[in-house]
Order: C-alpha cells, then sequence, then structure tokens
C-alpha cells in the first residue's frame, strides 16, 4: 500500500495485478445468471478484481447489484455461470470444506435456542472442525473482544440488534477463519451503534490479520473500514471501478472530517452516480 | 432475566415493581375464569329450577355433582380404558407423524409421492373412520387406539413437516458454509426449528386423542367413557351422562396441561412477546 497522503492522488488504481503474491479470493470473469419463470437476471457480469492477503476489501454499490451473490459465490452457496474463482488457492467448494470462511449475515442468523455463548460454539459443533487450533482465541474470548464479556447466557431474543450481530461477528471469528465476509452486518442499525461496531470491527481487522470482504451501501462505512473500495453498479451487476483508499492503517471515526477522506467519499460517491 | 438485572446497579426497585405487575396479572388470570365457571354453573341452575326442566331432559348441577360423588368409583373404573387408549393413540400417532416427517423431509420424493394421499385419508371423517377400524381391528382396545392415533397422526405430520422446512434461509447458509453434514442440520438446526410447531400439534392432539377413544368406544364397547356416556343416554340417566362428560373432559384438560407443562420445559428460547 501507498503512503497515506499520497494514495490520494495516486486515486484511482484500478486493475486487480496477476502477477504478484497469491491473492486471497480472486475473481475473473464472474459471471452468474438467474434463470426464473419471469426473467433471467444477470446478477453480475464479467466481475473481476482481487483481494490481497490480509487486505479489507469494501463492496459498494446499489441495492440489486449483486453484492450478495459475489460473497454467496466466494463463499461457494452460489455456482458462478461462467468465469473463475480461487479462494485462498483454492476452489470455493475446497476452500469452504476447509473451512477458511467466516460469513456474517445480515440479520445475524442466531440461532434462538441457543445463549450467545452456544450460538459461538455452533462451528465446533458440526462439519468436522470439532476442536480449536492450540493457541486460538475461545468462544468466551471472542464475546469479549466484541464486548460481550457477561452475556454469555443471554438468548438472542434477550439481546438488541446490535448485540446479536456483534455475536455472529465473533461466531464468524472463531477458529481464525483466514477469510471473512460480511454482507450488510450494520444495515440495520442506528448511526451511533454502528460507528462504534465500525471502529471495533478495524480493531479486530487489525487484531486478527484475517482478510475481510465487506458489503455496504454507505460510502462512509465503505471508506472508513477498507484497504480497497470495489464500486459495483447494477443491471447487469458489473464493476465501476476498483479504488485504493490509501488513508492511514490507523484510523479513528475522526478522519471522516480529514480532506482525503471528503475527496475520496466524494469521487466514490460520483462513480456510484455514473453506474447507475 | 436475572443476569440483565444485576448488571444494572438500581435495578431492584424496578424489578421488584414488575414482579408486583406479573403477580397481579397471574391472579387475575386466574380469578377471573374462575368466576366465568361459576357464573355459568349459577345460571344453569337458575334454568332448572325456573323452567323446572325434568331429571330425564338436564340435570341440575347438584345432582350431577351428587352422582360424581357416588358413582366416583364406577367412573373412574370407564375412565382408565379410555385414558389409555387416549395416551396409546396419542404416543402411536405422534410418533410415527414425527418419523414419517423426518422422512419426508430427507426424501422429497416421498413426499411428493405420498403428502396428497395423507391429506385425502384424513378428509375421511372419524365417525366414517371408526366402523372401518373396528371391522378391521376387532372390538378389544386395538381399533379405539388405532382411531386415537389416526385422529393425532395429521395435525402433527402437517406441522412437523412445515417446522422441519421452515428454517431460516441464512442459518441453511450458514450451516453450509460451516460444511455440516445433513444430520447435523437436522440435529441443530431442522428439530430445533419444529419444536414450537411441534408442540402446537401435540397440544391439538391432546384433546382430538381423547375424542378418538370415545368415539371408538361408541361403536363397540361396554368399558370406557363413551361407552358409559351411550348406557347413560339409554337409560336417560342425564346425571350420569354430565357427569361421565365432565369426567372425560378433566382428563383431556389434565393431559393438555400436561403438555403444555413439558412445552414450557423444552421451548425456553421464544421471546414471550411472540406468542
Ligand atoms: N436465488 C436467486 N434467484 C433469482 N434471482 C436472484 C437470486 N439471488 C439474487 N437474485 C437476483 O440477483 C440480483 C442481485 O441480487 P443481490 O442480492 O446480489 O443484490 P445486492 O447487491 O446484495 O442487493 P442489496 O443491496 O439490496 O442486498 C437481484 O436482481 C436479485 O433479484
Ligand atoms: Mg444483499
Amino acid at each position: 500500500m501507498a503512503a497515506p497522503v499520497a494514495a490520494a492522488e495516486a486515486f484511482p488504481s484500478v486493475v486487480p495485478q496477476a502477477a504478484s503474491a497469491p491473492a486471497a479470493v480472486a475473481c475473473r470473469n464472474v459471471t452468474v445468471r438467474f434463470i426464473t419463470d419471469r426473467r433471467t437476471v444477470t446478477a453480475l457480469e464479467n466481475v473481476s478484481f482481487a483481494v490481497e492477503r490480509g487486505g479489507f476489501l469494501s463492496l459498494l454499490g446499489p441495492s440489486g447489484c449483486g453484492k450478495s451473490t459475489l460473497l454467496r459465490v466466494v463463499a461457494d452457496l452460489v455456482s458462478p455461470t461462467s468465469g473463475a474463482v480461487s479462494v485462498l488457492g483454492l476452489s470455493p467448494q475446497e476452500a469452504r470444506l476447509k473451512r477458511s470462511l467466516g460469513f456474517v449475515f445480515q440479520d445475524a442468523a442466531l440461532l434462538p435456542w441457543r445463549t450467545a455463548l452456544q450460538n459461538v460454539e455452533l462451528p465446533l459443533e458440526v462439519g468436522g472442525a470439532k476442536a480449536l487450533p492450540a493457541g486460538a482465541p475461545t468462544p468466551r474470548e471472542l464475546l469479549k473482544l466484541v464486548g460481550l464479556e457477561g452475556w454469555e447466557g443471554s438468548y438472542p431474543h434477550e439481546l438488541s440488534g446490535g448485540m446479536r450481530q456483534r455475536v455472529s461477528i465473533a461466531r464468524a471469528l472463531l477458529g481464525g477463519p483466514r477469510l471473512l465476509l460480511m454482507d450488510e452486518p450494520f444495515g440495520a442499525l442506528d448511526e451511533i451503534t454502528r460507528d462504534r461496531l465500525n471502529e471495533e470491527l478495524r480493531r479486530i481487522w487489525q487484531e486478527t490479520g484475517t482478510t475481510i470482504m465487506f458489503v455496504t451501501h454507505s460510502v462512509y462505512e465503505a471508506l472508513f473500514l477498507g484497504e480497497q473500495v470495489l464500486v459495483l453498479a447494477a443491471n447487469p451487476g458489473r464493476v465501476t471501478e476498483l479504488v485504493d483508499v490509501g488513508l492511514p492503517r490507523d484510523r479513528t471515526l475522526k478522519i471522516r472530517e480529514t480532506q482525503p477522506f471528503v475527496e475520496i467519499a466524494a469521487n466514490l460517491r460520483d462513480l456510484l452516480g455514473r453506474g447507475a | 432475566m436475572t443476569d440483565i438485572a444485576a448488571v444494572l446497579p438500581d435495578a431492584s426497585a424496578a424489578e421488584a415493581e414488575y414482579a408486583r405487575r406479573k403477580q397481579r396479572e397471574l391472579w387475575r388470570r386466574r380469578l377471573l375464569p374462575a368466576v366465568g365457571i361459576l357464573a355459568a354453573l349459577g345460571a344453569w341452575a337458575a334454568v332448572v329450577y325456573i323452567f323446572k326442566v325434568p331429571p330425564f331432559v338436564a340435570p341440575s348441577p347438584v345432582a350431577v355433582f351428587a352422582t360424581l360423588t357416588s358413582k366416583f368409583g364406577l367412573l373412574i373404573e370407564n375412565l382408565v380404558p379410555t385414558a389409555i387408549e387416549a395416551i396409546c393413540g396419542f404416543l402411536l400417532g405422534n410418533v410415527a407423524a414425527i418419523l414419517i416427517a423426518t422422512t419426508f423431509v430427507h426424501k422429497k420424493i416421498l413426499e411428493e409421492a405420498f403428502f396428497p394421499l395423507v391429506v385425502i385419508i384424513n378428509t375421511i371423517p372419524v365417525v366414517a373412520k371408526a366402523p372401518i377400524l373396528v371391522l378391521l381391528l376387532g372390538n378389544g382396545m386395538e381399533p379405539k387406539i388405532a382411531i386415537a392415533a389416526l385422529i393425532c397422526f395429521f395435525p402433527t405430520l402437517v406441522n412437523m413437516v412445515r417446522g422441519l422446512e421452515s428454517v431460516n434461509p441464512q442459518a441453511m447458509e450458514l450451516m453450509r458454509v460451516l460444511s455440516a453434514s445433513k444430520t447435523e442440520v437436522f440435529f441443530k438446526l431442522r428439530l430445533f426449528n419444529s419444536l414450537p410447531y411441534l408442540f402446537s400439534a401435540l397440544k391439538i392432539s391432546a384433546s382430538t386423542s381423547v375424542i378418538g377413544a370415545i368415539v371408538g368406544e361408541w361403536i363397540g364397547s361396554t368399558q370406557g367413557i363413551g361407552a358409559l356416556i351411550i348406557q347413560a343416554t339409554y337409560a336417560f340417566d342425564s346425571a350420569l351422562l354430565y357427569a361421565t362428560v365432565i369426567v372425560g373432559s378433566c382428563f383431556s384438560m389434565v393431559f393438555f396441561l400436561a403438555i403444555t407443562l413439558v412445552e414450557r420445559l423444552v421451548v425456553r428460547w421464544q421471546a414471550p412477546a411472540g406468542h
């Protein structure tokens, strides 16, 4: 990554480099079509990009541009109609079966009959990965990491929306996934909670060194969180541009008032408008 | 809930207020139905007294109560076979329904082939099915158990299939991301998801299994609540008839409450506001 100040001028930088170190996620010409009774939807068309290991990619785009579909392709929940996808040097299916992924869903997707702690423990009970690697944080430690110490025994209906979302983040972090996929996890939250969770997420990312792909509608969230922002356009879903953010790694929410941030935000909004 | 209260420093006053309000609501919920029942009994006694209804048409509540105490032995003697039939039928019908629902969920092709048949069989009214089963199974307890089982079977099957299948799609995707096997998805996700559905079906079948057993006894039986109802009717012994009906409904009420109690112990996760 370039020096923080220079980066804003270097902007916009595009095009995934194929030659350098093996990427955490690489998509080449990925196209996804859904055929239904009424119509055929091209959710993604010729989407190419790469995320380096330890990177943080924000996916930004209007509703229906295929952001969720793109995450689902990476997580092997949807098969692309055509194109090539590699996840941590493997096929998406191999990566999934090796349990290298964590997925945070838009509505938290906690199991209502399990307490917060039991929800975080779920990944240890299914799918063959029955033991935590040595030294990996335990479910309790992860709940503490997301600021939910003391809430281990609470059921989801006793938690607020933001707390539920944090439980699901702790669950996704269990076992130290090398790739964390997050689909608008803070979409339903108020701005204050969202800001706090954004800061927490940056901190978690820096502490764990995991690669993150993060879907959002919000220009500010995309820019504050991401090291890169993939701007998508709808109908059909396609890449408008891959923007290198180049802000300092240690960020506080204050950064949103600085000149480089405001400039890039304006630029992203431009790009979004062009895609619409 | 107690954990949450412990976190807040000055929650004790609000907590006490909450407990008081809850207590008041509880008493209200207990007392008002009792008032309703007493009022109805009073009205019944008044109607029988004022209009001089002859005892072979309808008894007064006092006569029914007298019969309940004087013929208590006879009533219980006849309740036992009915209860056994209802409970056996309940177990048989529901276990079969749960197993078949599980099979349907795992073998869609079977569901598509046989579910319509199940629906058709169940459109046959109980009263029509009963003689067929009596012919098939003879005159003992078996046909009554079979009828009770059949009545329980359908609502449980339908609810169970729905409960096993109506899993949150994102939870399903979560299981896939975790590479969970079909068995794990069933035991960690589908089964728990189905429990609220299952219990609402079990509560229905707790009362309907008793109805099934009684209807079965009407057809051919010398024992049981159903048989006693028929005998009392032919003998114009209205007090005995009413007492028998009361004993029968008390039993199905207790059965229903027992299921509700088990439900409370098992399904503890639902938000109270949700239902
Ligand atoms: N399973 C599916 N079957 C049919 N069409 C689908 C399916 N999943 C997605 N689509 C279609 O693909 C397009 C992209 O959907 P997707 O959910 O990826 O959008 P999105 O960018 O995540 O939107 P949002 O921001 O509203 O969540 C939409 O037009 C949607 O209708
Ligand atoms: Mg989406």
